[in-house]
């Protein structure tokens, strides 16, 4: 298992925008994730994936400490972002999380105009340009604008599902963060959807960071230049997650250097 | 699996079989649809009483009058009219930020907390108080210190009536508010006030807007708890140039209990036309709350 660890640090080429060395992350005394290093780099999309429980969630949440608000979190490890330790001393949760956005599973618009979901963030940085002009700018780049231009201030709940998922990265990227945290961002979409969310994350890693939870294996390969796999170990009894195997996506989805990985992308596991 | 036939039997028929089965349908449809129509009698036959005996007297004179002594003639109830809104505004203006602060810590800042606990069980408890309670609560806190009925008084008793409506309907309105949308604000970088104050007070408002009106509504028909903290008064609250805010207030409720009792045919098609005008108050209450209450977005 510590080979594992040896091997994924490996695979750094480019400049990392997020260094992530996760060593323990607890919930009260469940242990969820250990010995998990992964390197988020600049204009690239990181791909998590791994069966059911294996924490690749919680690892996307601990990078912007979205975890910090689930009572008996504990972390231990270090998240580098921007020189600075996210999790060091004096750093306020409030802050890191407007550098680093996050979409969620499930599309959560706020109940508001769909003008107004993508301005939040704006009006709440106290934005003194033109706001007008980010709105418009943010939904061009979630590819929603040409849909939404006539009815900016109809109920962003009243979009479909794919709809408002672009509307929640539109949100998210309306404030221009350094990194998009994306957990199972197409989970709840339809095929077609997906597809439309699938290319404007290769759009905009042009300009973003993207970090991605995925479970569909297919995703990852269409959408990742870098893959993440991550398992679960059931040997102390409980099952805390780690990573396994960590390199280009091509690589680990066709010379994996791990058994568990293989074993995982061919099926014969879940 | 393949090998075998894939209808072994007769296939099951699907005609009815139970003729109880129905029969029992049809009865227990037509009990409930007789329970409703009993339901509904009380308030339709109040509603065509009221209509019938205080429509007729219903007018400007009643409406902006003082209320006639013994045998005079004609007369009205402006000044309980009055009252009633003063004193239902002081309860709202107590009970409203109350009961929505309590209910953002019920629901946001110690949803499991001993103290939301106990505040929950409270305010439970409260709903069901009998209403001449709180009128013997706001008796002892105001009228025993300040020395006198008062619209103060009146409007404590009725606050204290209102408080765990307002609680508990706004507590549900919060809970109400995913928390996928919470998470989406923390995601942008709010802090807690932050969500409360952005997200979840105005996505719950309409709700809670309509747990407000129907607090505001009962206050207003209450009569009990204004027996000893309002008293009555046959005077406006405002004359001779100042406000006598400090003595015996008016109200329609306690105006039509006192007025239905006498034995003057004025009186009692007054009392009448108050009941009407008080249920036309709750009437529209009702109606703007339903119409602020829908959602927004």
């Amino acid at each position: 298992m510590n080979a594992n660890t040896q091997l994924a640090a490996v695979a750094t080429t480019t400049a990392a925008v997020m260094d992530c060395k996760l060593d323990k992350i607890f919930y009260g005394n469940f242990m969820a994730v250990r010995d998990s290093h992964v390197p988020i780099e600049k204009n690239r999309i990181t791909g998590f994936i791994g069966p059911s429980g294996c924490g690749k969630s919680t690892v996307l949440r601990s990078l912007n400490r979205m975890n910090d608000l689930v009572d008996g979190f504990r972390f231990e490890g270090h998240v580098h972002f921007l020189g600075q330790d996210v999790y060091g001393k004096g750093v306020d949760p409030v802050v890191v999380r407007r550098y680093i956005g996050m979409v969620f599973q499930q599309p959560n618009p706020f109940s508001m105009s769909i003008f107004e979901n993508v301005a939040f963030g704006l009006r709440l940085n106290r934005y003194k340009g033109d706001i007008g002009d980010r709105v418009k700018a943010a939904l061009e780049g979630a590819a929603l604008w040409d849909e939404v231009k006539d009815k900016l201030k109809v109920s962003g709940l009243a979009l479909s599902g794919g709809q408002q998922q672009r509307l929640c990265i539109a949100r998210a990227i309306a404030t221009e963060p350094e990194v998009l945290l994306m957990d199972e961002p197409c989970s709840a979409l339809d095929p077609i959807a997906t597809r439309r969310v699938e290319e404007l994350m290769v759009e905009l890693k042009k300009k973003y960071t993207i970090a991605l939870v995925t479970h569909n294996m297919q995703q990852a390969t269409r959408v990742a230049d870098t893959t993440a796999f991550f398992s679960v170990d059931i040997s102390a009894g409980t099952r805390t997650g780690y990573l396994v195997e960590l390199g280009p996506t091509e690589q680990i989805f066709g010379s994996p250097r791990e058994k568990l990985t293989r074993d995982y992308i061919s099926g014969q596991f879940s | 699996m393949q090998d075998q036939p894939v209808v072994s039997q007769p296939a099951p028929s699907l005609q009815h079989r139970l003729a109880g089965r129905s029969l029992r349908s049809a009865l227990l449809s037509g009990v409930a649809w007789v329970c409703a129509l009993i339901a509904s009698v009380p308030l339709l036959s109040v509603l065509y009483m009221l209509i019938m005996r205080g429509g007729s007297r219903l007018s400007w004179e009643v409406l902006s009058e003082l209320p006639p002594a013994g045998f005079e003639m004609g007369g009205g109830f402006g000044n309980a009219l009055v009252g009633t809104f003063v004193m239902v505004g002081i309860a709202a203006l107590i009970a409203i930020p109350v009961g929505i602060l309590a209910a953002i810590f019920l629901s946001e800042l110690g949803p499991s907390s001993k103290l939301a606990n106990i505040a929950r069980f409270a305010a439970k408890t409260l709903t069901g108080l009998p209403s001449i309670l709180a009128g013997v609560f706001a008796y002892a806190m105001v009228v025993l210190t300040t020395g006198s009925y008062s619209a103060p008084a009146g409007g404590l008793a009725l606050a204290v009536l209102m408080v765990p409506i307002v609680v508990l309907t706004a507590e549900e309105a919060l809970k109400m508010v995913p928390k996928a949308m919470k998470d989406a604000a923390y995601g942008m970088g709010c802090t807690r006030t932050q969500v409360i104050w952005k997200i979840v007070l105005p996505t719950g408002m309409p709700a809670i807007l309509t747990g407000v009106m129907l607090a505001v509504a009962r206050a207003a028909g209450e009569t009990a708890p204004l027996l000893f903290t309002a008293l009555f008064s046959n005077y406006w609250l405002y004359q001779d140039g100042s406000f006598e805010v400090m003595g015996p207030t008016a109200s329609l409720a306690v105006l039509i209990y006192n007025f239905s009792g006498m034995p003057f045919d004025n009186q009692i098609e007054l009392a009448w036309a108050a009941s009407l005008v008080l249920v036309l108050i709750v009437l529209v209450i009702n109606i703007v709350s339903r119409i602020i209450g829908r959602p927004r977005f």
